[in-house]
Formats: structure tokens, sequence, C-alpha cells
């Protein structure tokens, strides 16, 4: 039944002490391609360093991490986009006064190809707008007229989307999502996760770091428990109730109960 | 075993199938007169100057009667403020940021000292002594640079002891003793080059002028067209969130201090043309006025907002103000009195801009 698949990150036995806290305990973790991966966790627990410790945003102390199998040592964050690895923050990383486009192509600019883009670094104004118009419509994120709007003029569900898209758009890999939902009413985080479920369906799997539980069990398709620094479990949102997760989750109950 | 079904945790949401699904589509809505101005402005926040320096000019041209609507006062005011403004491209450059660079003028004082001793004094060749001055200019730079990104201080902080700093050094290195006009002429005459006039009818333009007018369409290209220039802006916008976007922001910010300081060292170049003579003691305000020119220029404080050339037309407002009111005949303390309420003015402008995005 089983079918030998890789990893597309394996991390095992990582630690990250700071001073004598002990934020990652000797985790290991696990993330599968296709899928969509929710990390699940009180606060505290450490589910968010072992995601940083994944893209480079923490140094590990001890551990090793896989990436396609093969080790990796990220030292910030830039390194690992650089692999295909693309974050969407909770704060979402956007210059609010800047236009999406500009938004979009942060860091990785198009430039002209011709002698004023080789020699005076102009921009493709053109193709930038172009290749962010079709990401924003194959997003259904987009009614044509205004992709050089300011991001400050959008909604909250519209600034997520336009992150979600800057990382759909450049991740070759897979993404990170940091609560994406969490600042969002209800109609909009439907669209966000309509949007992480379209993400999936073009073949980039996601690392899911969320609180809401009907959100996680609607969209992941495995869930990793974590509790103090480490991996408790990994869970299969069909076998298992909301109420169980957050017992797990909260040490109520251990995976023992729930195997039985 | 689960002892619900999974899916139940979404029934709270069931009735939103009949609600309006238009959440996340990017359409504008209708909005009143007012707060179309208010779009338009934000949109394009160089329209403001550029509309007060249109009713200034045409305003003093009624108020200061036909002296003022000539040619040639018309270009004396640009020469006027050829250093302010100048000067103003580089305070831009780091109030763009969101710093401030209370050094510019320091710089640029200690520059032409540099450069006009090594070249009449000590006999260095004018080239020679014109890129060892560049180099301090940039040097200058990356110390505030570094300050600030590397010590993390204030660039208000930063750049008020630099600018003590620098007029200290200036002062001992010129033994408060200007160099003279004369002295240039007979040793380094190529240090004037920037005060060459070319003259067309009565109007009267120097290369200084005309360098001005180059080094903000340049910055504008940079501004605008460049990956860096779109960086500069988005540190000044929200530097940590340009951080985890993938820019190295302190590197940036480093060059924009270099920049500045570079900018600052040519108008040295360019103000020892525009004075004549080198004096340790002159453009001491011109930290101030160029700010002053920022400000009106619609560049925001705040950082991240604001077009280059704006501050060309901040400085032109301020010089076509000085001009008219004296040419009306009027004191000189009410010239300095319509500078204050300008200032007040943009940047009142400026917050109400921004309203827009809350």
């Amino acid at each position: 039944m089983m079918t030998e698949v890789t990893p597309i990150v394996q991390a095992r036995g990582i630690v990250k002490r700071y001073g004598h806290v002990t934020a990652i305990d000797h985790a290991d973790f696990e993330f599968m391609p296709g899928e969509i991966l929710a990390v699940i966790g009180d606060n505290g627990a450490g589910k968010s360093s072992i995601v940083k410790a994944i893209c480079g945003a923490v140094t590990p102390d001890a551990g090793e991490i896989l990436i396609d199998g093969k080790p990796v040592h990220f030292s910030s964050p830039i390194e690992s986009r650089d692999m295909g690895i693309e974050i969407v923050y909770q704060n979402l990383a956007l210059s609010p006064a800047l236009s999406i486009v500009d938004n979009m192509f942060t860091g990785r600019e198009i430039r002209r190809k011709d002698f004023l883009g080789r020699w005076l670094g102009m921009l493709d104004t053109a193709e930038m707008e172009r290749f962010a118009r079709e990401k924003l419509t194959e997003l259904g994120l987009m009614t044509v007229q205004s992709i050089n709007q300011t991001v400050e003029t959008l909604s909250g569900g519209q600034r997520q989307g336009v992150a979600v898209a800057r990382a759909a758009a450049f991740a070759s890999k897979f993404i990170i999502m940091d609560e994406p939902t969490a600042a969002l009413g209800v109609k909009e985080s439907r669209r966000v996760l309509e949007l992480m479920k379209d993400v999936r369906s073009r073949g980039i799997p996601i690392i899911l770091i969320s609180h809401n539980m009907p959100h996680v069990f609607e969209v992941a398709d495995r869930i990793h428990i974590h509790r103090l620094g480490k991996r408790l479990c990994v869970v299969d949102p069909k076998q298992v109730s909301m109420s169980d997760a957050v017992s797990l989750m909260t040490g109520a109950m251990t995976p023992d109960d729930i195997a039985t | 075993m689960a002892d619900q079904p999974p899916e139940s945790g979404q029934d709270f949401e069931q009735t939103l199938g009949a609600s309006d699904t238009s959440v996340a589509e990017f359409k504008d809505r209708p909005h009143s007169a007012l707060s179309r101005v208010q779009h338009l402005l934000h949109g394009n926040p160089t329209l403001v100057p550029i509309i007060v320096l249109a009713v200034a000019i045409v305003a003093f041209g009624f108020i200061a009667g036909e002296r003022f609507f000539t040619p040639f006062n018309m270009t004396l005011i640009m020469q006027q403020v050829s250093i302010i403004g100048i000067l103003a491209a580089a305070q831009s450059l780091v109030i763009i940021t969101a710093g401030i660079d209370l050094s510019v003028a320091a710089i640029m004082v200690l520059v032409s000292v540099v450069t006009g001793k090594l070249a009449v004094d000590y006999g260095v060749p004018t080239g020679f002594a014109l890129i060892i001055g560049f180099a301090v200019g940039i040097a200058a730079g990356l110390m505030n640079g570094l300050l600030v990104t590397r010590v993390k201080l204030p660039p208000f902080i930063v750049t008020l002891g630099t600018w003590n700093i620098f007029f200290a050094l200036n002062l001992w290195l010129s033994g408060a003793q200007s160099i003279r006009s004369q002295d240039i002429d007979a040793t380094a005459s190529g240090l004037k080059f920037f005060g060459t006039n070319i003259i067309l009818g009565s109007a009267r333009l120097t290369y200084g002028t005309i360098l001005m007018v180059v080094i903000f369409l340049v910055l504008w290209y940079v501004m605008n067209k460049t990956a860096w220039g779109r960086h500069v802006y988005m540190i000044g916008d929200d530097k940590e969130a340009a951080e985890m976007a993938g820019i190295r922001t302190d590197r940036t910010l480093v060059q924009v201090y270099m920049v500045a300081g570079f900018i600052c060292a040519i108008g040295a170049w360019a103000s020892i043309g525009r004075v004549g003579a080198i004096s340790p003691q002159s453009f001491y305000e011109g930290n101030l006025s160029s700010i002053t020119a920022v400000v009106i220029g619609g560049i925001s404080l705040f950082g991240g907002r604001g077009s280059i050339l704006g501050a060309l037309f901040g400085a032109l407002i301020v010089g076509v103000f000085e001009s008219g009111l004296r040419l009306a005949g009027v004191d000189v303390l009410w010239q300095v009195f319509a500078t204050g309420w300008l200032i007040i003015i943009a940047v009142a402008i400026d917050q109400w801009i921004r309203e827009v995005s809350t």
C-alpha cells in the first residue's frame, strides 16, 4: 500500500535553544509532495520555530534537514527562497504605498532585455504587469483595470490574495503560510481557503500554520501536532475529530488514546 | 475513532452561499468629489507642488508686475535655488527611506573646502582634487549610513551629530578662512565650471542650473525605473516587510546615504561656481532649507511616498516666493513667514492624502 515517495522536507532531531529555553527539542518533521500539511500546537509549543528552521529564518543547533532528500543548511530565508520555497507571513510583508505589481516582484524584478535593461537597469514594467495580471487571473482575483493600484487601497482579503499570488507565482517547491486567515473575516477566509486548495491542485504543496481548527480540518491532508517543542504525532483529519486534535495539542490526550 | 463527521466544523458557514461573493475582486467604488481629489493626489503626490508652483508664478506675475515675469528673472530664480535644489535631491532620497539627513549642507561645505584647499593651496591638479572631494562626500555618507544601520541610531540623531562633526572639521581644515575668488581663478578655474553662463536673449542659465535639473532627472529614473529605486521606496514604506520580502535593507540604506553624500559632493563643485569663493561659513542653513524644499515638494517625512521631482518643485516654489515678494517690495521677514506657512500646509496636505489608506 505504501509507495516510496521522497518527502519534500524531512527534518530529524532538530534542536534550537535560546539560553536555557528550548524552543525546538529534537523535533522531527515530514512534508510530502502534493499535500497541505497543517501544523498545529498550543501557544509556545514551537510550531513557528520548527517552520522557521525549515526556511532558514532560524538556524538549528542540531539535527538535519533534507529537502528532496538532499541535506540543506539555509542561513536566511533569502536562500530558501532561491530554492523555490515561498513564505506568506502573517503580516504579509507587503509595502502598502506600492502597487500590486511592485509588491509581487519585490526583490526579483524583471529587467528589460535590451540595452536600457542591461546597462541602465531599466525594469520591464510591461512584462511585470502582464505576469502579475496573469497570476492574479489564474487565482480568480482579477478584474483587470487596477494592477497598479496601491496595496493600501485593498481590503484585508485582497491583500492576502496578493501575498498568496506572489508566493504561488514564484514557488517551485512549496509554500509556507503562517496564520493566513487569522486577520480575516468569514467570507475572506473562505476565499483564502479556496485559494489554498487551488494552489495545491496546481501541484504546489503547502505547509499551513494555523490556530483555526475548522480551517485546518477543511483543507489539510495531514495534521502535524506539535507539543512542548517536538512532534507529538501526525493525524489524518478524516480519522480524528477536532476536539481530539485539541486534546492532543493541549495534552489532555495522548496519541495512544486515539489509537485505541 | 472520530466521534463526529469532520465537515461539521463548517456548518456555520453554509449561509454563505446566499451572500454576496464579491470578496476579493479589485474594483473601484464610487467616490464623492472631494474623495476623488484625495485619491487623485494620493496617486500623484507631485500634483500639489506643481499646482502651487503654477499658481504662485501667475499670482506673483500680477502682484510683482512685469519685472517678475521675465525670462531673466525666471532663470535667476533657477540659479538661486540650484544649490539648495541639489541638496534637496540628496535629502529626498534619505527622506523617502523614512530617514532625515541634517548633514547634507555640512558635507557639501566640507567637500568644497577639501577640494579648494587641495587645488588652490597645495597645487593638486583640479581633476584629482575633485575626485578626492567626491571620495570625501561618499565617505561622509558611508559614515552616516553605517551609524544608522550598524549602530542602529535614529537618522535624526546620527546626522545631527555628523552635521556638527563635519562643520567642525571644515572649520579646522579651512582655519575658518575663505578661499578667495581670484585665487581660485588663478590656480584652479575648473572648480568654477558650473558658474559658466549660457545667455539666450535675456535668459541666463548657468551650467549649475542645468546640472540640478539633470541630477533630478537621473534620480527620477533611478527611483522609478530600476529595482534599486523601488527597494528604496519599500524600505521607507515598511522596512520590516521589505526585509521579509527578500530585500537586504541595511545594505540598500547604506547605499542611499552614500549616494546622498556623493550628490552633496557634486553640489560642492556647483556651489563653488555659484558663489565664486569657498567659504567655510556658507550654507549653514542649507540642511534645513533642503528639508523645506523636500517637504513642500510633497515627499512624506514618514517615508515611502512622494516623487523625487517634487523636491525640485519644492525648491522652485521657495525661490518663486522669495523672488516675488522681494520684487513686490515686501520685507524679507515676510518671505520667511510665507515659507513657514508653506511647510505647515504641505505637511497637512500630506497627512490628509495619506488618510486614503485607512
